[in-house]
């Protein structure tokens, strides 16, 4: 098991840039998720760090050694593919023993092993079946055994889940978490999957066009997010941006929005006057009658727990996640009230987040990792 | 995603009272008397050769021909020996005959002088088709594999150029290659045939093996590299297995045309390299017109390319990734 260190990593295709300047640090018996859309660059850093892509700039360490130009064979890493890649003219057995063949581990020894792991993921029953006749979960199974067996460094697992059904990726997911908590190897999880992202990682790292947007553990990505786009990738419905116009010295604890002064976190830095997006998630959006903030019911989305009202404000459509005990009528004039401690503030021109205390500091530790 | 793919295919499962899918019995009817009748019109012509074989010289060229005869081994005799005529006196004065060739050589006042060329030749033709069809699958192979996996430098061009190769006839091109091959000493030497079809062949082999490896999934390869090991090895372990199918047809279809090539061996061999398809023609001149000694030597000939097309059609049909990823 070993630290990955990943510093001003970079990678072109001719004039395309897949990958910019990123560094991030993964500890040891870490679980790091690179999460973004497609096209990001997620899928590169985790190639790049597998040896699968050379890097055009920067380097990477696993466990201190500079392993930046080596061959994939050199590092000890396994990848888990997202198409599972089993060899098909083998049958499990031989798929999950084949490292240790390259090792050139005993055959007893490679038996024994291949057995201890077939039992950890409860696949021992299928060990002698060629791979093609195999279930997608348990396919994917014998990819995770044929990456655990000969107990890598780090594990880095590209979409693992990605081709499951919705109903049995559930079941990977906390598999794979379990799995981790047992032999707490480093691993980096390539998703585009949220969801997947937050349930399993300690540290999320949001891409976005080759640039990690924030890095930090998914708590602080969903309530602190650093950028306007981490705020609108994370999240289901998505934050709510209010958009006005408005400077504000050091030290604000509210702004004026429309006819309502609206508090929120004590803004750490000078904010030039210019457009500010006001970031609210929908679970921190209340109905009050009393409030200035006013604006009319657009729709809603019957969820059995709770239900998503969209209403129409000034400015813009705000979403908030309500009880679902209430129903409303389409074009109902509604007042709105916001958690005000657990607001962000934007810059909405960059996208940046603005320095309050909702960060206490964390936000200057994130920054810099972007 | 799945959902909408997997709703279809349960779909058409529960429509199975009247499938579209599957044949009904009447099309598959049709379909197998085309076969059959397909069949029957390219056989006639082997099986007519294989009947001439055995048939004794005199029935061979009998008209109207003959469907039913006594059937003879002198053909295959024939085949295998060169006789000189002697006087009915003289065959008398002979010891008993040794086996059945002996006797039948007798009948017509001819005794054996010793074995044909044929088998040299079928010898020859042995070890030039199989040699040249190994060396152009082999570095077809790599070719292929090298097209395929990197980025080659002006990578369509050459695949076009190796491709321009087969745009002419061969034969277009024997004056120079009669001419070079003389300069270096290759003319009769089963060396410069192998490389000859070797040249030809494996244009052909890049062609259809760079098909063949483009289907196979990166992935493996870098899952082989992942597990430590390199890139040959993975080359070994992983690719190879899982073109054999495709160079199973490539084979077969390099050791066709090395096997049946007429044209340059002619040109080319004459003596100690020359290969059975310029040989079995002469056979007619030794001793009139003997029908039934090219026939058998027609037969003898077919038989390794059946043999090995029939060795081969295992892996031929096996689509071996099937199933393993999902796409």
């Amino acid at each position: 098991m070993a630290e990955i260190r990943v510093a001003h990593l970079r990678k072109a295709f001719g004039a395309f840039v897949a990958v910019q300047d990123s560094s991030f640090t993964v500890a040891d018996g870490e679980f790091l998720a690179l999460l973004g859309p497609s096209g990001c660059g997620k899928t590169t850093t985790l190639r790049m760090i597998a040896g699968l892509e050379l890097p055009t700039g920067g380097t990477i360490r696993l466990g201190g050694e500079d392993v930046t130009y080596k061959r994939a064979s050199e590092r000890d890493i396994a990848f888990v593919f997202q198409l599972f890649a089993l060899y098909p003219h083998m049958n499990v057995r031989r798929n999950i023993g084949f490292p240790l063949l390259a090792q050139g581990v005993p055959r007893a020894e490679i038996r024994k092993r291949v057995e201890e792991t077939a039992r950890l993921l409860q696949i021992d029953h299928i060990l002698d079946r060629p791979v093609s006749g195999l279930a997608g979960g348990d396919r994917q199974r014998v990819a995770l055994g044929r990456a655990i067996v000969r107990r890598p460094m780090c594990f880095l697992m590209d979409e693992p889940l990605g081709t499951l059904d919705a109903e049995f990726r559930e079941v990977m997911v906390r598999e794979l978490r379990e799995l981790h908590n047992r032999i707490r190897a480093t691993t980096v999880y390539v998703t585009h999957d949220q969801i997947e992202a937050m349930a399993m990682a300690d540290k999320i790292a949001v891409m976005n066009h080759g640039i990690i947007e924030q890095f930090g553990t998914p708590q602080e990505i969903y309530d602190r997010p650093a950028s306007m786009y981490v705020a609108d990738f994370i999240g289901s419905p998505p934050m709510n941006f209010i958009r006005f116009t408005a400077g504000l010295p050091k030290g604000a604890r509210a702004a004026r929005i429309g006819a309502a002064e609206v508090e929120m976190p004590e803004i750490r830095a000078d904010v030039a006057p210019g457009e500010l997006a006001l970031g609210v998630r929908p679970e921190h959006v209340r109905f009050a009658e009393a409030s200035p903030l006013r604006g009319a019911i657009y729709g809603s989305e019957y969820l059995g727990t709770n239900q998503i009202v969209t209403v129409e404000t000034e400015g813009g459509l705000v979403r908030a996640r309500l009880p679902a005990d209430h129903s409303y009528a389409i074009g109902e004039p509604v007042g709105l009230t916001f958690k005000s401690e657990r607001l962000s503030l934007f810059e909405a021109r960059s996208g940046r987040a603005i320095p309050s205390a909702l960060h206490e500091g964390a936000l200057d530790r994130e920054v810099r990792h972007g | 995603m799945s959902p909408a793919k997997s709703t279809s295919a349960t779909a058409r499962s529960v429509t199975t009272a009247h499938s579209v899918v599957e044949p009904s019995s009447r099309s598959k009817r049709i379909a197998a008397t085309l076969v059959i009748v397909y069949a029957v019109v390219t056989m006639i012509p082997l099986v007519w050769i294989f009947l001439t074989s055995i048939k004794s010289p005199p029935d061979s060229i009998s008209y109207p021909p003959k469907i039913l005869f006594t059937p003879s081994i002198e053909g295959y005799c024939n085949l295998f020996t060169t006789r000189t005529r002697q006087t009915p006196e003289y065959i008398a004065s002979l010891p008993e005959p040794e086996g059945v060739c002996d006797a039948v050589t007798r009948e017509r006042n001819m005794v054996i002088a010793g074995p044909s060329n044929f088998l040299p030749r079928f010898a020859n033709s042995l070890i030039i088709a199989f040699g040249s069809t190994f060396l152009a699958v082999g570095l077809g192979t790599l070719a292929a594999y090298g097209f395929s996996r990197f980025k080659v430098p002006l990578a369509d061009d050459l695949l076009f150029f190796i491709l321009s190769t087969r745009m002419m006839p061969p034969i277009a091109v024997a004056i120079p290659i009669y001419l070079m091959y003389r300069q270096l000493g290759l003319s009769d030497t089963a060396l410069g045939m192998m490389l000859l079809y070797t040249a030809v062949n494996v244009s052909l082999a890049v062609w259809l093996l760079k098909g063949f490896i483009d289907e196979i999934p990166r992935e493996y390869e870098e899952a082989a590299m992942i597990d430590g090991y390199s890139r040959l090895q993975a080359f070994r372990k992983v690719v190879l297995p899982q073109a054999t199918t495709g160079i199973a047809a490539t084979a077969i279809f390099c050791l066709i045309f090395a096997w049946n090539e007429y044209a340059f061996a002619s040109l080319l061999t004459s003596g100690s390299a020359q290969t059975a398809p310029p040989f079995i023609p002469t056979i007619i001149g030794e001793g009139g017109q003997d029908w039934p000694a090219v026939a058998a030597g027609t037969t003898i000939f077919l038989v390794p390319i059946l043999v090995f097309t029939i060795l081969l059609r295992k892996q031929l049909l096996r689509g071996i990734t099937f199933g393993a990823v999902r796409k």
